[in-house]
């Protein structure tokens, strides 16, 4: 542990609004890199579906 | 005429319907993969890495920036390649690949150079500075932003990967500028942490983690690039009769 405390571990050495600054971006970063398409996933597939049903009435 | 001196699994992945499936099967083993070194490699840089004897704790940055910074130039590159085989060869996969693959890259290169900026206040005194590689770093994320500009422009989408893939080879000319830019021009900006030919200036206990953090951003923001191109394939095999089974199966 390169910290004597929790609070130690926070402060950075005084940079912490820097550290936790880079690090909350990188985490918004990889989630919404993973989420987004999931997301978008379901939607396609939920919109396919529906026009397959569609052309299934009609013929 | 076949060539052969390719494996078969090069040809089955020009496969729209194979390649789904396949990257349906790796996508729980990158998704457990990649957590777990991303989860380590960050507790390991944060809490357990020693700190710069310079620049104090700032310096764990470095396990976020670096990775960022790698990955937007290999995804970049790949971007170009997989343009240039859907070229030649006229695969469509690999034009799904190019397309899927900017987004992700221009959002690493966002994150890169916010990591970067974060990191200068602290270190050099200042946000932004106009020097060669933070400028071409930012040319990165503008070629990768002409890209997807191009992509949703052009409605044909053989055009549009015709277009973009031209565009992200003659940008691939940025990359060496990019990797060489701290030898060639007097910079603030400290050399490359990995060499192929030498040992890292750091101590292992600091560049461990960052081997760890290089590595789970490969395979996480692979795992997103694997999730984006599958819906691209739905997306574009649409009329072909394996998906309308599987959407119908699964109904």
């Amino acid at each position: 542990m390169a910290f004597e405390s929790f609070t130690d571990f926070l402060d950075m050495g005084g940079h912490g609004l820097y550290v936790w600054l880079c690090y909350g971006l990188g985490l918004v970063t990889i989630l919404l890199s993973l989420v987004l398409p999931v997301q978008q996933g379901k939607s396609i597939k939920q919109d396919l579906r529906r026009r397959l049903r569609r052309e299934e009435g009609s013929a | 005429m076949a060539v052969k001196w390719l494996p078969r699994w090069f040809f089955q992945l020009a496969s729209p319907r194979w390649c789904y499936q396949f990257i349906g099967k790796l996508i729980p083993w990158f998704a457990a993969i990649s957590i777990t070194l991303v989860v380590a490699g960050s507790i390991w840089g944060l809490a357990f890495a020693p700190a710069d004897y310079q620049q104090g704790n700032s310096f764990r940055i470095i396990y976020l920036h670096v990775p960022a910074a790698i990955l937007a130039q290999s995804f970049y590159m790949l971007m170009a390649i997989a343009g240039a085989i859907g070229l030649i060869w006229k695969m469509k996969v690999a034009d799904m690949v190019a397309k899927s693959v900017a987004p992700i890259g221009a959002s690493l290169a966002v994150l890169a150079l916010l990591t970067g900026a974060i990191w200068g206040k602290p270190t050099w005194g200042s946000w932004w500075v106009w020097d060669a590689r933070l400028t071409s770093m930012l040319v990165l994320l503008f070629l990768y932003l002409g890209v997807i500009a191009l992509n949703s422009a052009i409605e044909s989408e053989t055009t549009a990967a015709q277009a973009t893939a031209v565009l992200a080879l003659v940008g691939l000319v940025n990359i060496p500028i990019i990797k060489y830019s701290v030898e060639w021009w007097n910079t603030l900006h400290q050399p490359a942490t990995f060499k192929l030919t030498e040992k890292p200036a750091m101590p292992a206990e600091m560049w461990m983690p960052l081997l760890v953090m290089v590595i789970g951003f490969y395979t996480i923001f692979g795992l997103a690039l694997m999730l984006r191109l599958r819906n691209e394939i739905l997306v574009r095999e649409r009329r072909a009769s394996w998906v309308k089974e599987l959407l119908s199966v699964k109904a």
